[in-house]
């Protein structure tokens, strides 16, 4: 299938969703008040461009920065379990804005996000690292598992020793997953690394395609690899951090993008990417649209929904691809 | 003329073990050379260390007799296509894409068409637009045996590929392989089947305990000194009308 027949559904299914999240919410807005809040200064322009838009676009780039990262993962590692989390990254984001918050930084503007995006990077860095030195796959997840582990120690230990139950649920409600209140700004600050990091990945596309035949026969390819390889990690590293920065740690979308794209894109890792971000995004504003929709007392957290419903929608996803996952 | 490759004096170290310990080989234009060896003799390594995957801590390299760890990584594919042993395929993509891999850096077109002329010479045309995953594992070597033909380099490095194929696939990859050499590639290829390799190649080089010990014509190579030292086998090469055979008893003294 042309990439384009792909990526066109997906962009409209993008944009529908994206104008669904910017029409409903909390507060019921009738036909007329869409006509006032094309004026800019109205109450309604307010609730529309300065509160609902920015969620919907960040909900659209973290979700998009998840699934291109999660395709990355899996065809760096050629394995369909691999989602951004698989090398710490995640965790390291997360233990960046814990540490944060219990230093008092959450009183600044961009403080935690800054200190999130900040421990994602020193984790990304590390694991460019390793992965310059060890090139089987499966040592690089056994990294990301002990990373990611002991991260989550050190999150688990600031909850352990933090005195302040207030920064406690400050931290879990952090560490839940989140796009409401985002803003402009936010958006603003996480355009840097996250152009970075998807310039990165779709430059590491044509590398993951040889990858498939394993470390030694790609060696020989004439392509880069020790580039292509230190680009993938090093941009998903990125992404998977300004990600996390922006919304806190959201579980499936970058596991399950692929996955759903890949019986429409082939088993091609590099034609995968587009089209798991697009996914990606549209899955992520497609939960948090119904995380707003769910009549609950508390607002579902963003990473609730997305686990609550992409968890039995994965492994759905699983058995229908089994097939295509053996060798 | 340059050797396709030369290996001189090679001495590698594999985490504790000192994987070679001053082999040589060299592979010229037009021949077919056989890498013959007990296990852990060092053959993969040696070929590796002469495609610059593995660090020699002595000795030197030569693909096209330039030194491999100072070329780039398009000129060291122009020089050499290598088959590793690992035959795992990450990702279900078409026979026809994956042997497209070989030659990655001709244009999209080119290198599908060189793909699928490779295909036909390994009798997969039929199979051409199934998943490689879905496909036997001899079908699958098949096919990336024909992304090694695929990428046209003056050099072909094979890591057993013969291995896991049915007798007569055996007999067409080397004689594929010889097709190669004609049209004036050099070839070289480890090979566990004795009597193959000297039925298949001009020259074979054995290999024990990480250096080469012999290296010659095959019945020079493999003579019933070597034989019975190198590889515990009391017996020797017996030429028939259909190639030779290798009649032999292991030596009671030697575990396998």
């Amino acid at each position: 299938m042309s990439a384009l027949r792909l990526n066109a559904p997906l962009l409209a299914g993008l944009l529908l969703l994206g104008l669904l999240g910017l029409a409903l919410g909390e507060t019921p807005l009738g036909p007329d008040s869409y006509l006032r809040g094309l004026r800019p200064g109205t109450p309604e322009a307010q609730i529309l461009w300065d509160i609902r838009a920015p969620r919907v676009a960040a909900a659209a780039v973290v979700g998009a920065a998840l699934g291109l990262a999660g395709a990355v993962m899996q065809g760096l590692l050629r394995n369909p379990l691999a989602d951004p989390g698989v090398l710490g990254v995640s965790a390291g984001a997360g233990l960046g804005a814990a540490l944060a918050i219990s230093a008092g930084l959450a009183a600044l503007p961009g403080g935690v996000e800054a200190a999130a995006l900040a421990a994602a990077l020193a984790t990304g860095a590390l694991l460019t690292g390793l992965a310059a030195r060890f090139r089987e796959p499966e040592t690089l997840i056994l990294f990301g598992v002990a990373l990611s582990a002991f991260a989550g120690a050190l999150t688990s230990l600031i909850f352990n020793l933090s005195p302040s139950p207030i920064a406690t649920s400050e931290i879990l409600a952090w560490l839940l997953g989140s796009v409401a209140n985002r803003d402009w700004g936010d958006l603003a600050r996480a355009a840097l690394p996250m152009l970075a990091g998807a310039g990165l990945c779709l430059y590491a596309g044509r590398g993951l395609v040889m990858l498939t035949l394993g470390e030694e026969a790609a060696a020989l390819s004439g392509l880069p690899m020790a580039r292509l390889r230190a680009a993938a990690v090093a941009g998903a590293a990125l992404l998977t951090g300004a990600a996390v920065a922006m919304a806190g740690i959201i579980g499936f979308v970058g596991l399950a993008a692929p996955h759903l794209v890949r019986a429409a894109a082939g088993a091609d890792p590099a034609r995968s990417l587009t089209p798991s971000a697009l996914a990606g995004a549209a899955l992520l504003v497609g939960a948090d649209l119904a995380g707003r929709l769910i009549p609950t007392d508390q607002e579902l957290k963003l990473g609730v929904v997305t686990a609550l419903f992409g968890a039995p929608l994965f492994a759905l996803i699983a058995w229908r691809a089994a097939r295509s996952w053996r060798g | 003329m340059n050797p396709a490759l030369e290996v001189t004096g090679a001495r590698v170290r594999l985490g504790q073990v000192e994987a070679l310990r001053g082999a040589s080989l060299t592979v010229r234009p037009g021949e077919v050379v056989g890498l013959v060896g007990p296990n852990g003799a060092g053959k993969t390594t040696l070929l590796r260390a002469a495609l610059g995957l593995v660090r020699l801590e002595a000795g030197s390299a030569r693909l096209g007799g330039r030194e491999v760890a100072a070329l780039a990584d398009l000129q060291r594919a122009a020089l050499a296509a290598y088959l590793p042993q690992e035959r795992r395929v990450g990702w279900n993509l078409p026979a026809w894409r994956i042997a497209s891999l070989g030659a990655a850096s001709r244009p999209p077109a080119r290198a599908r068409e060189a793909a699928m002329q490779a295909l036909a010479r390994v009798g997969m045309t039929d199979q051409a637009h199934r998943g490689v995953l879905d496909l036997s594992g001899g079908e699958r070597a098949r096919v990336l045996f024909a992304r090694l033909l695929a990428a046209g380099a003056p050099l072909l490095a094979a890591d057993e590929p013969a291995a896991g194929l049915d007798p007569d696939a055996q007999l067409l990859a080397l004689e594929l392989l010889r097709e190669e050499a004609q049209a004036g590639r050099a070839v070289v290829a480890t090979l566990h089947d004795l009597a193959l390799a000297a039925r298949a190649c001009d020259r074979l080089v054995v290999i024990a305990g990480g250096a080469t010990v012999a290296d010659g014509p095959p019945w020079q190579a493999l003579s019933p000194g070597v034989l019975a030292e190198v590889f515990g086998l009391e017996g020797e090469l017996i030429a028939t009308e259909r190639g030779p055979v290798l009649a032999s008893r292991r030596l009671p003294h030697r575990v396998a």
